[in-house]
């Protein structure tokens, strides 16, 4: 066996074959699914976990405060501490709820978006799934999670859910139009949609800069839909704490509601993933042209770091937005998608493919 | 992994959900209380039914939507094979984008797209 921080596909070979010469097919199988299972879970635990951390510590920064800094150091520990505390939590049953929706709701959301990670490539050979159509089908089931956050305000028996579950049903379905458009840009400069191949087609150059201005316009446009597709601010009238006391999840208590929390924060990850992997280059090393000292030290950086980091500066560009524009109203929020985004959007696909039909592109 | 293996993500995922509501069940205290039960609206009792007729825009944008979204279920095959079709693909899309352009249109000067 040859590890490597590099290529992971001889790890899994490797396992693959440990697994299959000392088990039973049937057994080997299942103890692939029981080790990616467990890898995925502690993966997604660990990341909501800190992210919700890295938000409260920004916000803190943002807003000249200190933030979180008594559990462990600098607070590192506090999401750890909430989240045990919401475990303990009662969970308060609502009179006249729905209550088969009304618990269906915390299910769906969190499905959603753990589907939805099964297909993102984190390095060479390391993803779980790699679909031919892979951004199709990360687009498919992340937009699921909507129909989680209609249930849990329409099954909440509360005025303040039902808006704020109308609104967000709203602005998701406009604005998943303009993350599918603005990836569409990219599969035309980059012919396929799996994601290997994706990150492969950039190795002389990341599709944020080999794609010209479309490639540069897509990716705003793709940075403000994906931030208002997961209801986070300037985009967040689901649940605008100032005006429905919480939105959608107002009548959820306890664990339930922490995880609705989970589901918002891991949408964030999976889209700015996705913004990492098809404009950012994904895993893929920053290659300046004719620098070979420099490619170099750059090769020498693990794919890993380098996902990881994209991921995350994506993430604090999103928090910088929420914690600097002011929310919109539900009618600019729909002019901004439908008079502003759609056409740019449009017109973007439409410049880009004669790009590509040109051979205009690096 | 194939594609098969997505129900094992869909398994973890529903476990992850519910192993901690079983836990907190049987974690949590648990005290009923009428008061409690009531919908939380700030406080004061609520009035009246929550299933209330809706605004209808929400309505017509989710109608919008849904044409929308089906013509660019077309899309997404055209932008993988563009490269390989070449001119007559890019010119079809034209015509294509020509159409939806006017169904914006249209919906934008009958007003769909205005918040009332």
């Amino acid at each position: 066996m040859n590890f490597s921080l590099y290529d992971f596909t001889s790890f899994n070979q490797w396992i693959d074959k440990f697994l299959n010469d000392n088990l039973p097919a049937f057994w080997a199988v299942a103890a692939e699914m029981v080790i990616i299972g467990v890898a995925i879970l502690l993966f997604y635990a660990l990341v909501g976990l800190f992210l919700v951390y890295a938000e409260r510590k920004v916000c803190a920064f943002m807003q000249n405060r200190v933030g979180p800094n008594r559990v462990g150091p600098f607070g590192f520990f506090q999401t750890i501490a909430d989240f045990i505390k919401l475990m303990l939590k009662e969970l308060i049953y609502i009179k006249n709820a729905d209550q088969l929706l009304f618990n269906l709701a915390p299910f769906i959301v969190i499905i959603a978006s753990f589907m939805a990670i099964a297909a993102i490539p984190f390095a060479k050979g390391l993803h779980a799934i790699d679909f031919d159509i892979g951004i199709l089908y990360v687009i498919a089931v992340s937009s699921l999670g909507v129909v989680g956050i209609l249930l849990a305000g329409w099954s909440s028996n509360n005025k303040y859910s039902l808006i704020g579950a109308m609104r967000s049903g709203a602005q998701i379905v406009s604005y998943e139009l303009s993350v599918g458009l603005s990836l569409v840009t990219i599969i035309i400069l980059a012919g396929t949609m799996q994601f290997s191949e994706i990150v492969e087609g950039q190795r002389n150059g990341w599709f944020i800069f080999t794609g010209h201005i479309p490639a540069f316009i897509a990716f705003i446009v793709f940075l403000i839909a994906s931030t208002a597709e997961t209801n986070r601010g300037p985009f967040d009238l689901a649940e605008a704490e100032s005006e429905l006391t919480a939105g959608f999840h107002t009548e959820y208590s306890g664990i339930k509601f922490a995880f609705f929390f989970l589901a918002e924060y891991m949408n964030m990850f999976i889209v700015a993933s996705i913004a990492a992997t098809v404009f950012l280059g994904g895993w893929m090393p920053f290659h300046v042209g004719s620098w070979a000292g420099f490619n170099q030290v750059m090769d020498y950086i693990p794919p890993f770091v380098w996902y990881i980091g994209k991921t995350f500066f994506v993430i604090w560009i999103m928090m910088w937005f929420k914690w600097t524009f002011p929310r919109l109203r539900i009618d600019q929020l729909l002019t901004l998608e439908w008079k502003y985004l759609l056409p740019i959007n449009l017109v973007n696909i439409l410049i880009m493919a004669f790009i590509v039909l040109m051979g205009w592109h690096f | 992994m194939s594609a098969e293996s997505l129900i094992l993500f869909f398994i973890v995922g529903a476990f992850l959900v519910g192993f901690a509501i079983v836990f907190a069940h049987f974690a949590a205290p648990n005290s009923k209380n009428p008061q409690k039960a009531e919908p939380y609206e700030c406080g004061i009792p609520t009035e009246g039914l929550t299933w209330l007729q809706f605004n209808v825009g929400y309505y017509l944008f989710a109608i919008i939507f849904l044409v929308f979204d089906v013509e660019s279920v077309f899309i997404f095959p055209w932008a993988v094979v563009m490269k390989e079709l070449g001119m007559t693909a890019f010119i079809e899309i034209v015509i294509f984008f020509f159409v939806l352009g006017l169904g914006l249109l249209y919906a934008w000067k009958k007003g769909a797209l205005k918040w009332e």
